[in-house]
């Protein structure tokens, strides 16, 4: 920990498209201040590039407090940089120290391909969540919110799950590429909730097969998801999912649906 | 929809590893029952024909039994080894080495490699034991196979001795992370109970492993 400015060696991926080779770069940057965020760290860097006349570094990102879930890295091989509960952006430069070399590529996996430099495209996860990771069936006017009873340990563990905020982490970290994690959320967190059981089994099935046809892996239950999620979401939500998709997959019948 | 449900289940990423759960925790069981079985070598060489002539004596039912066993390992093998290349294609390359040292252990992230050993392992055994020397041998009037003669005299050979160890050290590693992966996979994961899973998978692989590899030792010194 430094409280004064500091000079990093970065290594960071630079490709100008996902048709192009891609390689390490080194770069120096003078005067980071300890209590800058990872982000503005980049955005230093980058000030320096476009003086110098040289082409930016691409890379995502958009609340940067924390809940957008947009800027997605892999800093010195972990995603978000492998400090627990926190996204790159809120990760801060005191962690580091003068000197330091720290190297910085793209998520990567199959159903992320890279668009350019750090900046891939993760909307595969929005497709999965766009098979059913919400609530459709019609219910007419809203009611008194204290007329649906959830017990608090249920409404703690949906929660819990709802944090997501599908950064894919969990995806880039896993040693298959596999999107369990922030599909396991979603679904265990409807399946917890009165609102979300009546379309429950289609919403499995449909999501589980949509993950399955985007490149995403197969999960094996290495548990890195859990260890990297920024959200602290547990694998018992993956645990859940299982549950469902297996009851969806035997029970479901076309006239149960809503 | 109901019959393309369960036929996508076959084909889909979560439907799959459950089978593999199943049929790994199938052949947990068996393994079980093979450890009891050989434990007999220990009480005595009539004791254990006894049971092995018992086995045999079951004809076509055993037949039935070891056909269902070799499905079981046909299908937990063929599914986990379809899954792994799927993975292989869909995991991120990174040119950084990547590890939180949080999630993936050294017995998760070797399973594909335990798992050849084994089946490599496997073969072999069944050679050497089940399709080895046959010797016969007549207990209170009956002739029967003497298996264990066949058993002492391989483990006579250290280097049959050493390879089975290690076989049966890479067999404790491979169930350390399968056995509570496979109650993950299935949906058994919820609440405090799962650490009490992982702690008697942990028990399972250490009892089995070391179970199988100090009998082999026993035979080892018995013969030698
Ligand atoms: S589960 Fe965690 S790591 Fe995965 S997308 Fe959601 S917040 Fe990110
Ligand atoms: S920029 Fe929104 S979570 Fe980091």
């Amino acid at each position: 920990m430094s409280s004064e400015n500091m000079t990093l060696n970065l290594k960071i991926w630079r490709q100008k498209g996902a048709q192009t080779e891609g390689k390490l770069v080194d770069y120096r940057v003078d005067g980071v201040s300890p209590d800058m965020s990872f982000l503005e760290m980049i955005d230093v860097l980058n000030e320096q590039l476009v003086r110098k006349g040289e082409d930016p570094i691409a890379f995502d990102h958009d609340c940067r407090e924390g809940i957008c879930g947009m800027c997605s890295m892999n800093i010195d091989g972990k995603a978000h940089g492998g400090f627990k509960n926190t996204t790159t952006c809120q990760v801060h430069m005191r962690l580091y120290n003068n000197g330091d070399t720290i190297v910085i590529e793209p998520f990567r996996a199959q159903a992320f391909p890279l668009v350019k430099d750090l900046a891939v495209d993760r909307s595969a996860i929005d497709k999965v969540m766009m098979k059913g990771g919400y609530i459709s069936a019609n219910t007419g006017n809203a009611q008194d919110g204290n007329a649906i009873l959830i017990p608090k340990p249920i409404a703690d563990e949906a929660m819990d799950a709802a944090a997501c905020i599908g950064c894919g982490a969990c995806v880039a970290s896993c040693p298959n590429g596999s999107g369990m994690l922030f599909m396991g959320a979603k679904i265990s967190q409807l399946a917890l909730l009165p609102q979300g059981q009546p379309e429950a089994p289609l919403r499995a099935l449909k999501m589980v097969h949509e993950h399955d046809s985007l490149g995403f892996g197969n999960c094996t239950n290495h548990a890195e998801c859990e260890a990297t999620c920024p959200k602290g979401i547990s694998i018992e939500h993956i645990a859940r999912m299982n549950r469902e998709y297996l009851k969806a997959a035997f029970t479901y019948h076309e006239k149960t649906r809503t | 929809m109901v019959t393309s449900a369960v036929n996508h289940y076959f084909r889909s990423s979560i439907g799959r590893k459950q089978l593999v759960a199943v049929t790994g925790l199938l052949l947990c069981g068996f393994l079980v029952g093979h450890l009891a079985g050989n434990l007999l070598l220990m009480v005595s060489s009539n004791a254990f024909n006894l049971y092995a002539h018992k086995l045999f004596s079951l004809g076509p039912m055993l037949y039935v039994i070891e056909a269902g066993l070799a499905g079981i390992f046909i299908l937990h093998l063929g599914l986990a080894f379809k899954l792994n290349m799927e993975n292989m294609k869909s995991r991120g390359k990174y040119e950084q080495k990547t590890k939180t040292g949080r999630g993936t252990t050294f017995a998760s992230q070797t399973m594909p490699y335990t798992g050849l050993i084994l089946l490599i392992f496997l073969v072999l055994h069944l050679i050497s034991l089940k399709f080895g020397t046959h010797y016969e041998v007549t207990v209170d009037g009956v002739v029967m196979r003497d298996l264990y003669r066949t058993t002492i005299e391989y483990f006579s050979s250290p280097i049959a001795t050493a390879w089975y160890v290690f076989a049966m050290l890479t067999a404790a590693l491979h169930t350390s992370h399968g056995f509570a992966s496979a109650f993950q996979s299935m949906g058994w994961n919820h609440g405090k109970y799962f650490k009490n899973v992982k702690r008697l998978g942990l028990i399972y692989a250490i009892l089995v492993g070391a179970g199988f590899a100090g009998l082999s030792i026993w035979c080892h010194l018995k013969g030698g």
